[in-house]
């Protein structure tokens, strides 16, 4: 455990790290994307966005997020948001570090 | 398109799953949404029951609400509270605590998967019984007590805001802290036996203005996004600020038929039934009633009104069951345009509450206080 302060590497979102979606999460495609829930947490997201979706359940494939991009053809300034989408989504526990 | 626009035009399947399991009750409490007390002979069996979490579970509803009635009266209840969780399906459930001995607070503290509700409507004996029947808050403490033994966790602690509690909200968020508990508060519509006690019981404007500010500074207490017409007061309250019946919420009732939300049981709103050929599913994606809610609707009277984002109009349920035309400003409006509505419409025929299972004994309603 680091200090308060301190940005542990592990603990952070790395796009050069294998992630996977939790065991406990279920998805459930919606018009809009999919409907992303965690039975453990009891939380809900919503994934606005198709590709989303694909990246996500592509990410147990990939050696790092970095490789799921690059073959979703996620470039350019939609990068930056997804990987924010995913952040958000591995801090809540619905990726996990593998 | 925004979020809330994703939810307008409807899901593949509910977010927000009411399950009501029973009409049956062992309390009679004056503003029951369901206008509950006698179980009916048509209620769905095991059976049926089953099938319709099968079902849901094929569908990825997550997790259900349930409730009834008092719904831990069926003798099949603990079976299918294991069999939702046995099918991936999580389960939050209502009572008013009367069965939850120390016995079923340690089994049930036993699941990841199952949450409970206690209602309760006054932060005293005095406040809470006058509503709920004598006795009825000792019996929730008890339960809470056992719960809080048990290490259940973080239950709920779940209360409908009448002009009697408003002025508790204090009080209420103390017993939830002294139990561990999560306070949830939801707004008291005129539905069920809540139509004849609304007059009586809904919140003044001032009161509506006090739980609005009170709201904003506790982010933390649940509110089912019920309140969101008060958002029109200004700063929005966190939460889905939209009317989700038939879009994202539905009721399941008791003999099994399928409504737009739980506070429109009326023949009005009733979509099918899960008996029905296609089942659950079918009533979901397919009714006219539903695919009717999720087409874009009109601002009607409202439309001129500034704060119609926020506030959207407030509750299908709350117009309905006060006479106010279902494109008009709710009762509650926050700018007074309900009111004179209620008003007018008052002595005109008003909608009678679909399903009554009210006990033959009259409700004794003990008046002002
Ligand atoms: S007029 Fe309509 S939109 Fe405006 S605050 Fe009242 S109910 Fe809400
Ligand atoms: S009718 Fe009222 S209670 Fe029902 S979903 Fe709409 S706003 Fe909520």
């Amino acid at each position: 455990m680091g200090c308060v302060g301190s940005t542990e590497p592990s603990m952070k979102f790395d796009i050069d790290r294998a992630y996977r979606l939790n065991d406990r999460v279920a998805l459930r495609p919606e018009p809009f994307g999919a409907l992303a829930y965690h039975y453990g947490n009891r939380r809900l997201n919503f994934l606005r966005a198709h590709d989303l979706v694909t990246v996500i359940e592509s990410l147990a494939e990939h050696e790092t997020v970095r490789s799921a991009f690059d073959a979703a053809g996620i470039a350019g300034p939609r990068r930056p948001a997804f990987e924010k989408a995913l952040a958000s989504l591995a801090e809540s526990d619905f990726l996990v570090a593998t | 398109m925004s979020l809330t626009d994703d939810m307008k035009a409807g899901l593949q399947a509910p977010i927000c799953l009411t399950w009501e399991l029973t009409y049956a009750c062992n309390l009679q409490c004056v503003h029951c949404l369901s206008s509950s007390g006698r179980r009916d002979p048509r209620e769905l069996t095991t059976t049926e029951a089953e099938a319709v979490i099968d079902e849901i579970q094929r569908m990825q509803v997550f997790y259900v609400n349930i409730g009834g009635g008092e719904p831990t009266i069926r003798p099949d209840f603990w079976h299918l509270i294991d069999y939702c969780v046995d099918h991936d399906v999580g389960v939050k459930f209502s009572t008013n605590g009367s069965r939850i001995d120390p016995r079923v607070a340690r089994e049930l503290a036993r699941s990841d998967y199952v949450d409970i509700q206690i209602s309760i409507d006054g932060a005293d004996a005095a406040t809470n019984d006058h509503v709920r029947g004598e006795g009825s808050f000792a019996t929730a403490l008890t339960a809470m007590d056992h719960l809080a033994d048990a290490d259940f966790g973080e239950f709920k602690i779940s209360v409908v805001m009448t002009r009697h509690n408003i002025g508790q909200l204090d009080q209420f968020a103390d017993l939830a802290h002294r139990y561990g508990a999560q306070l949830r508060l939801t707004r008291f519509r005129p539905s069920g036996r809540g139509a004849a006690t609304w007059h009586e019981l809904h919140p003044s404007d001032q009161q509506q203005r006090d739980l609005y500010h009170w709201l904003l500074d506790r982010p933390d207490v649940l509110t089912g996004d019920s309140f969101f017409h008060l958002s029109a007061l200004g700063e929005a309250l966190p939460g889905l600020n939209l009317c989700g019946a038939g879009r994202v919420v539905c009721l399941v009732d008791p003999v099994g038929d399928v409504y737009a939300c739980p506070f429109v049981l009326h023949d009005d709103f009733k979509a099918g039934n899960v008996r029905d050929e296609g089942g659950f599913e079918r009533v979901w994606r397919n009714s006219e009633l539903f695919a009717g809610l999720r087409e874009p609707q009109s601002a009607g009277a409202c439309a001129s009104c500034g704060e119609f984002d926020a506030c959207q109009g407030g509750c299908m349920a709350a117009k309905f069951f006060t006479g106010i035309p279902l494109d008009g400003p709710d009762p509650e409006c926050v700018n007074g345009y309900g009111e004179e509505l209620v008003a007018a419409a008052a002595g005109a025929t008003r909608p009678l509450v679909g399903a009554d299972h009210s006990r033959p004994s009259p409700v004794k309603f003990l008046g002002r206080r």
